[in-house]
């Protein structure tokens, strides 16, 4: 398989052309706007916080294909998560784009793997995480939209 | 009629272009983004090493004889210059990092001088950043305001709506004579003659413009028309602002520092005469002389031959986009430079750039540095196809099966 076979894997095609929890969430206590100004792409994430667990998540956006899939395939994986299991989701998802060589603990990451074409492409990882660091700032509480700059 | 590609020969530029002959991800470069920077004949690379290996020294002062080989290999190229645009005096010529430093400049000296509470300072609605923000800095720091001409769908200049915007308030019209995003040339003639029968002074922002079209600064009437070397065919990192004389002696210096100094005492600073007191510092000798090498070569291929090239690659370009339906040009102005910028219906254009770029193919994806004009068409980012008179229609043919891979891995 191309590395470009391997980049746009018909999973992310599918949560990009139709992105898990995309609306916008009345009720979230936690919110935060994520930029690339590389390429245009904003994010709005979306959290119910209830004491350290995910309760939900949703998104609302602009973006190319890896950033909308990989913000899709975030919601997804966290939902009803604590926070520290997130985290650790992160850590291997940075992990799986960052490093083709890793030690990957794959049911920790369910869809998320098929990102792991990412690597490949150093430019485009920006785009893959901007949803995360969208998610850290929402966590966080800060009001201030982040950039991956 | 086709004479003018039988005496263009597209094939032995090329081998003048070193770069050109490079691969990416194993396939033939295709360089389609000659609007963000364009690449470097040999005869440029050529004159850097020799001004490094034979001239190089400080300009200006120096007794020495390289002193003096480097002087008048500076010196020369900012003749080189004023005859390329048609200045009336070499004095007009001042060298810049580039066309974001001469705009800068202008608004930091001209501006300040000039420009007080409540003045209006005129632009266009597809400026470039760097013919946007220079003027909201003035502006803010002035209290005065920023008027906006809008255009057409096509993404052609409203005159009337200039005419419209033109009041007693008005002190200065700064307008982007080629469009980055859109390929669009404006009506600069008509610009100038309106805001010069109102006694307003007007700036080019030639960065686009003066690799494509012959300029003639006296012949716009211009007072201000300012443009990078890289984008040229010349080294990155100089540029050029020309300024009418009779402006340039009346503005307050830039940056103060050597060189831009007549006689300076703790008490009393005496400046330079133009262009100097706009050149403080050591500036890029070489590159300012890489810059003449760049403009000798495009002179050898004639600003005409490669005007007219440019418009039959941009016909073929255009058709060849216009055939494929999940494709939208963006900026589809009467008169345009050869500059294809589209999005597509299915594809974000970031992964398009990906995608074409693993063909090989290097187009720019983005904002293109103008997201106020993204915003009137309401597109986060196009993709930019810009093209060189090295260009071909073989490359286009290149661009246009990368696009029908971009709707392959799409579509699945």
């Amino acid at each position: 398989m191309s590395n470009l076979h391997e980049l746009y894997q018909e999973i992310l095609l599918e949560h990009n052309n139709k992105p898990r929890n995309y609306r916008k969430m009345e009720d979230a206590n936690r919110q935060a706007d994520g930029y690339n100004p590389l390429c245009g792409d904003q994010i709005t994430l979306y959290l119910k916080l209830e004491d350290d667990v995910i309760a939900d998540v949703a998104f609302q956006g602009v973006g190319c294909a890896i950033s909308r899939a990989s913000a899709s395939m975030l919601t997804q994986s966290i939902k009803g998560e604590t926070l520290a299991k997130a985290e650790e989701i992160f850590n291997g998802f940075h992990a799986l784009i960052t490093d083709p060589d890793a030690d990957v603990d794959y049911d920790l990451l369910g869809d998320l793997e098929m990102l792991s074409g990412v690597s490949a492409f150093p430019t485009r990882i920006k785009c893959a995480v901007l949803a995360w660091h969208t998610l850290n700032a929402a966590i966080e509480g800060k009001g201030d939209s982040v950039t991956t700059e | 009629m086709t004479t003018s590609v039988n005496s263009f020969d597209v094939t032995r530029i090329r081998e003048d272009f070193p770069i050109l002959k490079e691969m990416v991800h194993g396939k033939p470069l295709v360089y389609l983004d000659n609007a963000a920077t364009t690449q470097k004949p040999q005869a440029v690379i050529d004159a850097l090493v020799n001004y490094y290996m034979t001239e190089n020294s400080n300009v200006h002062r120096g007794v020495h004889t390289l002193s003096q080989l480097a002087t008048d290999a500076y010196e020369g190229a900012r003749e080189t210059v004023r005859q390329f645009i048609n200045a009336e005096h070499d004095k007009e010529i001042v060298f810049v990092r580039g066309t974001t430093e001469g705009i800068n400049l202008v608004a930091q000296t001209y501006g300040r001088a000039n420009i007080g509470p409540d003045d209006e300072i005129i632009i266009t609605a597809m400026e470039h950043h760097s013919n946007i923000v220079p003027w909201q800095i003035l502006c803010e720091e002035k209290g005065a305001r920023l008027k906006v001409i809008p255009i057409n769908d096509d993404g052609e200049l409203l005159l009337d709506e200039f005419e419209n915007l033109l009041s007693s308030r008005t002190k200065f019209v700064s307008i982007v004579h080629q469009s980055n995003a859109l390929g669009t040339i404006n009506p600069v003639k008509q610009v100038i003659e309106l805001a010069h029968a109102r006694g307003i002074p007007v700036l080019l922002d030639g960065a686009q413009a003066v690799a494509h079209v012959p300029i003639d600064v006296q012949k716009l009437g211009c007072d201000f028309y300012a443009f990078s070397g890289h984008k040229l065919y010349g080294p990155t990192g100089v540029g050029v602002l020309y300024g009418r004389a009779e402006l340039l002696d009346a503005m307050p210096p830039y940056q103060g520092g050597g060189e831009m100094i007549r006689s300076v005492s703790f008490e009393k600073t005496l400046y330079n005469v133009i262009p100097n007191k706009f050149e403080a510092g050591t500036q890029n000798i070489a590159g300012s002389v890489g810059l003449g090498a760049a403009i000798d070569y495009v002179n050898s291929v004639g600003m005409d031959n490669i005007a007219t090239y440019e418009k039959e690659l941009l016909t073929y370009g255009t058709e060849r986009l216009s055939e494929i339906e999940l494709v939208q040009l963006i900026g589809t102005a009467r008169h345009k430079g050869s500059i294809l910028s589209f999005v597509m219906e299915n594809a974000h254009p970031h992964d398009v750039g990906t995608i074409l770029d693993a063909e090989g193919i290097a187009v720019r994806t983005g904002h293109h540095c103008a997201q106020p004009l993204m915003d009137r068409y309401g597109v986060p980012a196009t993709i930019r196809a810009s093209l060189a008179f090295y260009n071909t229609k073989e490359e286009i043919d290149t661009l246009v099966k990368g696009i029908d891979r971009v709707i392959e891995v799409f579509s699945r």
